[in-house]
């Protein structure tokens, strides 16, 4: 029997973690993710957990720590947001290319400048070419349960890449909502221990970690960074269908809400989708077949998948919680877009900006961007692809 | 979901409204509903308005934004009255609970002609006899509960003592004050 429970989405991802027990934990405080490491710290205080527990003095030191870590042999988890993963970025892009599975809990914050400490993607969308595994989670459960699935992912032997489980910084960090906790055995048993095949405390296999990669060697290891990423969504379903044995709840790459016969979609991540899912109902209820799919896995990018899923719809939105400054579309819409022409999918699509540095977005919004939809299904025109969607009016002029 | 239950907080940065939406979040939970309590953050300081929100439901919750169309709305603080918009969006079906001594007529001015229901309790009062210091939102919360009737006197009692236990366990002295403020509190919440 599961636990019923309330927990902020903060509170979630440090209970998985201190029922997953990793050896090492190394972090340094930023909003809106500090909880994660504040929580934790007073598990490892009260013996809850027997983690190291690094208190490092930055973000930088704190994947360095985890590099060290997990290099050695053991299994080492951090969190940030923001400006930390900016201060990481570095060492972001050493951890994945030396094929270590740390997992980290990403609270999604606005990079700065301006200063602004609230939710919108463009942390998450800085680091999306470096070789890291990121699930975006719609609410607590859905953080908890990812973290609870990640070693299982990041470090199967034919991915041994570092994941990231994002979260919308204060809209779900800070929100207490019901969850349903699995039993401490049961998350022991389901995550399992870590017995990595090469690592440096192995005195009978002296090895070097991260030395020189010349032209001779660099590109095939990068081809080999890219394979296990394509692995990685066969075994993304399998630890999924795996976790949906032990709790009943069913994860996928992408969830499909009322998809079957919608005519119009919206494309999202994080708490969006929860919020687009009372307006589907609504819109549902007037008879209109508008639909959602929810993307929980955006890398690896399910290219095929989501080209099949849109396939059959008149007009699809994709929404961005980052601006990609490109004078083009945002991340997520480039990616779906270029997915469905490779698959030969000729759907007319918009890509709305929205909910940057925390600007709220409401319901009626979205239910005008299905409005804005079922117009282009009537005119056959898209007009301007490259839409805002809650900006003030006076910026749009 | 039509028998979801929306709740805006006004108060000011240190007056406990944000703790008092987790609160009423906690005691909702324990009567086995479906429960949201968040606060809006701000650039927060002591004495800066502040908005926290609550939703209450019987089914999952899965909308994830601000509240714009309350059935309730609780202002901790009635000096939010002169520069707060408190009763924007609020329904007509829905009531305000003001924390203040004011005049039914000065409160329907300040109010600007909102026409459901207006209900009043001096929170002040309540807190400094039981408490001997100005914490309102323990009143507050009998209060809105009281209203709202979102669970029942005895509910609400049952479940704030667990509550208070766990959160006063290194000042176990202001229990039972805390105790006494929910009690009269929902004594004397008035409508006007």
């Amino acid at each position: 029997m599961s636990i019923r429970e309330r927990l902020s989405g903060n509170e979630a991802a440090a209970t998985a973690m201190k029922q997953i027990n990793p050896d090492v934990v190394a972090a340094f405080p930023i909003t809106p993710s500090t909880e994660i490491p504040q929580y934790f710290s007073t598990f490892v205080a009260n013996g809850a957990v027997d983690t190291e527990f690094v208190a490092v003095e930055s973000e930088h030191s704190a994947m360095s720590a985890c590099i060290g870590a997990e290099a050695a042999g053991s299994r080492a988890m951090t969190a940030t947001s923001a400006n930390g993963l900016s201060l990481m970025w570095e060492m972001i892009y050493i951890a994945s290319s030396l094929r270590l599975p740390i997992v980290l809990s990403l609270v999604n914050r606005a990079v700065s400048g301006p200063l602004n400490i609230h939710n919108d993607h463009s942390d998450a969308m800085g680091v999306r070419d470096s070789g890291w595994i990121m699930l975006f989670s719609e609410n607590n459960q859905e953080a908890y349960d990812n973290t609870l699935m990640a070693h299982r992912i990041a470090e199967n032997e034919k991915v041994m890449l570092p994941l990231m489980v994002c979260q919308d910084g204060f809209i779900t960090s800070h929100s207490i909502e019901n969850i349903e906790l699995v039993e401490d055995e049961k998350v022991k048993e389901f995550v399992g221990s870590y017995h990595p095949k090469h690592y440096l405390l192995n005195q009978d296999e002296p090895i070097a970690v991260g030395p020189l990669d010349v032209q001779s060697y660099l590109f095939e290891h990068k081809a080999q960074q890219a394979e296990a990423m394509k692995n990685a969504k066969q075994v993304i379903l399998d630890v999924a269908k795996d976790f949906e044995k032990m709790t009943g709840r069913k994860y996928g790459l992408f969830e499909e809400y009322k998809m079957e016969d919608a005519e119009v979609a919206i494309v999202c991540m994080n708490s969006t989708a929860g919020t687009t899912k009372a307006v589907v109902n609504k819109l549902r209820e007037q008879g209109k077949k508008v639909g959602l799919l929810k993307l929980r896995v955006f890398r690896p990018f399910p290219v095929d998948e989501i080209a099949e899923a849109l396939s059959h719809l008149k007009v699809v939105a994709i929404l961005d919680k980052a601006d990609s400054l490109n004078a083009a579309g945002g991340a997520l819409f480039e990616d779906v877009t270029s997915a469905m022409y490779v698959n030969n999918k000729h759907v007319p699509a918009v890509n709305y900006v929205y909910g940057i540095g925390g600007r709220d977005t409401r319901e009626d919004e979205i239910e005008k961007v299905y409005n804005d939809l079922f117009e282009i299904v009537k005119t056959g025109e898209v007009k301007n692809p490259y839409r805002y969607l809650g900006l003030r009016k006076e910026a749009e002029d | 979901m039509s028998n979801m239950i929306e709740i805006r907080w006004h108060g000011r940065g240190g007056q406990g409204a944000k703790t008092a939406s987790l609160l009423l979040a906690d005691a909702a939970f324990n009567t086995g509903k479906y429960i949201q309590g968040f606060p809006e953050y701000g650039p927060e300081r002591m004495g800066a308005p502040i908005t926290a929100y609550n939703r209450i439901s019987d089914e999952p919750i899965t909308i994830h934004s601000n509240i714009y169309y309350p059935d309730y709305v609780v202002v901790v603080d009635d000096t939010l009255l002169e520069s707060v918009d408190v009763t924007a969006g609020l329904k007509e079906e829905g009531a305000i609970l003001i924390n203040t001594t004011k005049p039914a007529e000065v409160l329907r001015k300040e109010l600007k002609g909102y026409k459901g229901d207006i209900y009043t309790l001096d929170a002040r009062k309540i807190s400094l006899e039981t408490l001997g210091k100005y914490f309102p939102n323990t009143p507050m919360l009998a209060g809105i509960v009281k209203i709202s009737k979102i669970m029942t006197d005895e509910e609400l009692i049952e479940d704030m003592k667990g509550s208070f236990k766990h959160k006063f366990a290194k000042k176990p002295e202001v229990i039972e004050g805390n105790m006494k403020a929910l009690e009269m509190a929902l004594k004397e919440v008035k409508k006007i």
